[in-house]
């Protein structure tokens, strides 16, 4: 924590903040073009400008935020490879302790997955509309029957289905899932989730699949392939990504800091869309809107907790750039240069709502907190975080639109 | 929380005092018309800030891919709340039942998508597919076949040809779409050409379905704005209407009143709505935007709802009816209203480039060319109980919400609700002129045959040929103005 050495200092006042953004102008280290690409409309702020970022402040954050991203990207990838040799031995020996080990495995990877979700929202390469893999990383709600057998319907599912599925790949499975057009909903993170956890038909656990699903069960063969492919095509996909993002010429990443300004422009969206829009609103409150217990984003696994926390955790990396092993001048500190008090406002609000996020564990699961009556002390946590992180997703827009950028924070 | 577009507006506001006087008298701004403000101060013409909101209070700033999606200026927590849980239901997947999510289980049987966002991409306009292949989503066929003076829904498929199916039950069919160029001349001799649609329309085994089928193709709309359409008092709506033509301008207009559905047909079934107005849809069959959520949950993704509780199912299809539901209804009353509620709330983005004069000759030839006969420019709100920013605003949808005669290049020979094949209701045109923005693409009309705001216009006959000549006659310059003042909305 040795950046923004100023935010605390200069608490002042709006006089201060705007000298320090005339000063800015002034001292930019030698770009004088300090202009923004884009109409400083964003949010509707009311027109209390910061000042703009330099393009040489904002190459810097742009630049340190892709590092963050590569770094964040090249551990799903180590991690989903991990966990696909754990999937491996568990299907070439299945028992209680390798299917164990695979489930281990699968949790270590969705605990760094939850952060990269931030670096969505603004179609780079893991949303981009035509070609982006989000839907077949990480589909929800899963269409479970379509992919193995439910409750009610022992004999749904591409797993029992030898007719449409012959051959089991993950080019296969990728083929028939893409059948009907939509982004699919039968493959990644949750798929996997659906294999290894089974439905989750208890109150208060996970899904608990017998091991006879994958030994004895008539299907244990074509869904021990199933599973393997499916890790397989996870890996694969998350790789496309990294590379994308790769220092050594990655394209994405080429094209990205050819914009600096647009490139933040695209750091806050997918921040506040995160924050506001697909966190506090999708993840959130639905399901506390609802109370279905099963509308949540690790339904089988009931490990949402742990999404909820690497989301939140991943608004703060994006903006603090602080990822191990990745060092630079992050956004948080080139704003604090401009504009201390939206600055520390900002990164106050990241720090308390992941730490509240990450209290939330001491009260049960996810899907325990989210039922009963409104004054229920996990339902009212779980509320109060929504809003927060809503509030949070405000200050992100009024910074963006403060420094002449616009942003929405609808998903 | 603030809320910066309110604030900003009541600055407009204030600004309008000191634009006013240079604006008065010019323009489209003139002439009384219904629906002026009736302040005793009340300048001549609309300011620029107010031709710009045209959602009124309910009016957004962004001019981006999320310009249709956002929520309006002003909701409390528990708006937030449920306008977050309705665009959760609007654009997640539906899943086949049964499923662990049982909240979101019941997709199908038959079905054209699995979310209604993937029509309305982003809250957008659907665009007709390429080929028959094409996984793009947004163009739905609606059937029925004659029967004597009247119509009936198809005897095998219904009302809408399905061409998606959970496993273990037949689609439907499926439509193809060729194109055939037509040309034509501006009066000043320069050359366009339109494409001409044709639809071959076959079942599962291909074959076509019969020469007796009534049959009409339908684009995704784009969704914003709906809430304040809604609040427009009928009776405001009912006095535009020139059934008979009585002014002798060419235009006449209907309303579309549930008294004058087709006995059997869907919206007659629908019971409940005596003297009701229909103004959602591209027929005005659905009186409100929750009745037109709740038809479009049955019949484009096959989930039940208390208003629509029947499965897509006609008993002909006995798969269809057999096949597991994800309860009675699918989707419960909570989570309609939620949906109900994130589309009227959806705000209205803001024009553009108001004032600068191409745009503003532009404005001016909208009118001068009749034009605004039916795109009404202005029109006033109720009050409302869902959002403060809807309520009494005055909003500038160019629509009428009326029905009319469109002509025989238009007409789908398929009459629906009051409407007869030949009529459709007056599309809103707000927000058109970010459609590429949002949606990536420029195809317009109700099945998205024109390729541009200018085939749009080319397109429009019946009623409208009297506009569409004088758009044909004006110079290239004004023209091109015209259509200016259309991609600033």
């Amino acid at each position: 924590m040795t950046r923004r050495p100023l935010h605390r200092i200069l608490a002042a006042g709006l006089a201060l903040a705007l000298l320090g953004a005339a000063a800015c102008s002034d001292d930019d280290g030698g770009d004088d073009d300090t202009s923004a690409t884009t109409a400083a409309d964003g949010g509707g702020e009311a027109g209390e400008t910061t000042g703009t970022l330099s393009d040489d402040d904002a190459l810097a954050a742009a630049t340190t935020y892709a590092d963050v991203v590569f770094a964040a990207y090249a551990a799903n990838v180590t991690a989903a490879t991990e966990m696909g040799d754990a999937i491996d031995a568990f299907v070439a020996a299945p028992s209680d302790a390798t299917l164990q080990a695979a489930k281990d495995a699968w949790r270590a990877g969705r605990e760094l997955y939850g952060p990269t979700e931030v670096f969505r929202f603004y179609d780079g390469p893991i949303d981009e509309p035509e070609a982006g893999p989000e839907g077949q990383i990480n589909a929800w709600p899963l269409d479970e029957a379509y992919v193995d057998y439910v409750e009610d319907d022992p004999g749904a599912g591409l797993v029992a289905d030898a007719e449409t599925l012959p051959e089991i790949t993950g080019e296969t499975i990728a083929a028939v899932n893409e059948e009907g057009g939509e982004t699919n909903v039968s493959t990644g993170w949750h798929a996997i989730e659906f294999l290894l956890w089974g439905q989750d038909l208890s109150e208060d656990g996970p899904g608990a699949r017998p091991v006879t699903d994958y030994t004895t069960d008539p299907s244990a063969a074509r869904r021990g392939q199933y599973l393997a492919a499916l890790a397989d095509l996870l890996v694969d996909d998350l790789t496309s990504v990294r590379d994308q993002w790769d220092p050594e010429g990655g394209a994405y990443r080429e094209e990205f800091l050819s914009d600096p300004h647009q490139a933040v422009t695209n750091i806050l969206r997918g921040m506040g869309a995160l924050s506001a829009g697909e966190l506090a609103g999708e993840r959130i409150l639905v399901a506390y809107d609802t109370q279905d217990q099963e509308d949540e984003h690790s339904c089988f696994s009931d490990n949402t907790l742990v999404d909820i926390v690497g989301n939140a955790r991943g608004i703060q990396i994006a903006y603090t750039g602080e990822y191990e092993g990745v060092e630079g001048t992050s956004l948080s500190d080139v704003v604090a240069e401009i504009d201390p008090e939206r600055d520390a406002a900002l990164t106050e609000a990241l720090d308390a709502n992941v730490a509240a996020a990450e209290a939330l564990d001491e009260l049960g699961t996810f899907d325990q907190l989210i039922v009963g009556d409104d004054e229920a002390e996990g339902r009212a946590a779980v509320r109060t975080l929504a809003e927060d992180l809503q509030g949070q997703g405000d200050l992100i827009a009024e910074l963006a639109g403060a420094l002449g950028y616009e942003i929405s924070l609808e998903i | 929380m603030t809320t910066p577009a309110r604030r900003r507006l009541g600055l407009a506001l204030a600004a309008v005092l000191l634009v006013v006087a240079c604006s008065g008298g010019d323009g489209e701004g003139g002439d009384a018309r219904p629906g002026d403000r009736d302040r005793p101060d009340a300048p001549v013409g609309p300011s620029d800030e107010e031709r710009a909101a045209s959602g009124g209070d309910a009016t957004v700033e962004n001019t981006g891919a999320q310009a249709f999606a956002q929520a309006v200026p002003g909701l409390d927590t528990d708006g937030r709340r449920f306008f977050a849980v309705g665009n959760n239901f609007f654009n997640d997947n539906w899943v086949i039942a049964p499923a662990s999510t049982d909240g979101r289980d019941g997709l199908g049987p038959l079905f054209n998508a699995q979310s209604c966002s993937s029509c309305h991409f982003r809250d957008g306009r659907g665009q007709p597919p390429a080929d028959a292949d094409d996984p793009e989503r947004g163009l739905l066929i609606r059937l029925s076949v004659a029967d004597g003076e009247s119509t009936a829904p198809h005897p095998v498929l219904g009302e809408q040809l399905q061409d998606r199916a959970i496993p273990d039950v037949p689609v439907e069919g499926s439509v193809s779409i060729t194109y055939t160029e037509e040309e034509g001349t501006y009066d000043d001799g320069t050359p366009y050409t339109l494409a001409v649609p044709t639809y071959t329309l076959v079942d599962a085994e291909g074959r076509p379905l019969g020469d007796d089928v009534l049959f009409s193709p339908r684009v995704a709309p784009p969704m914003f704005g709906v809430g304040l359409l809604e609040l427009v008092p009928a009776e405001d709506i009912i006095a535009e209407a020139d059934p008979d033509d009585a002014d002798g301008d060419g235009v006449s207009g209907r309303p579309a009143l549930v008294d004058d559905v087709d006995p059997g047909s869907e919206a007659e079934r629908a019971g409940e709505r005596d003297g009701r107005l229909g103004r959602f849809g591209w027929k005005a069959l659905e009186p409100t935007v929750e009745d037109q959520t709740a038809a479009a949950f049955r019949a484009d993704i096959g989930v039940t709802t208390d208003l629509r509780p029947e499965q897509p199912c006609t008993a002909a299809q006995p798969a269809c009816l057999a096949a597991p539901t994800g309860g009675e209804p699918e989707v419960d009353e909570q989570k309609l209203g939620r949906v109900t509620f994130y589309s009227r709330t959806l705000a209205v983005p803001a024009r553009r480039h108001v004032g600068e004069p191409a745009t503003d000759r532009g404005e001016e030839l909208f009118a001068a060319t009749g034009c605004a006969s039916c795109h009404l420019t202005e029109m006033r709100t109720g009050s409302s109980d869902v959002a403060e920013a809807l309520s009494e605003q005055v909003i500038r949808p160019y629509t009428d919400l009326l029905l009319h005669d469109m002509g025989p290049g238009l007409a789908d020979g398929r009459p629906e609700g009051a409407a007869d094949g030949s009529e459709w209701r007056t599309p809103p045109l707000w927000g058109i002129g970010l459609t590429e923005t949002v949606n990536g693409h420029t195809r317009f009309l109700h099945d998205g045959r024109a390729r541009s705001l200018e085939e749009a216009v080319l397109w429009h006959g019946g009623e409208a040929a009297g506009a569409q000549e004088r758009f044909r006659a004006l110079s290239a310059d004004d023209r091109r103005a015209l259509l200016t003042f259309l991609e600033s909305l």
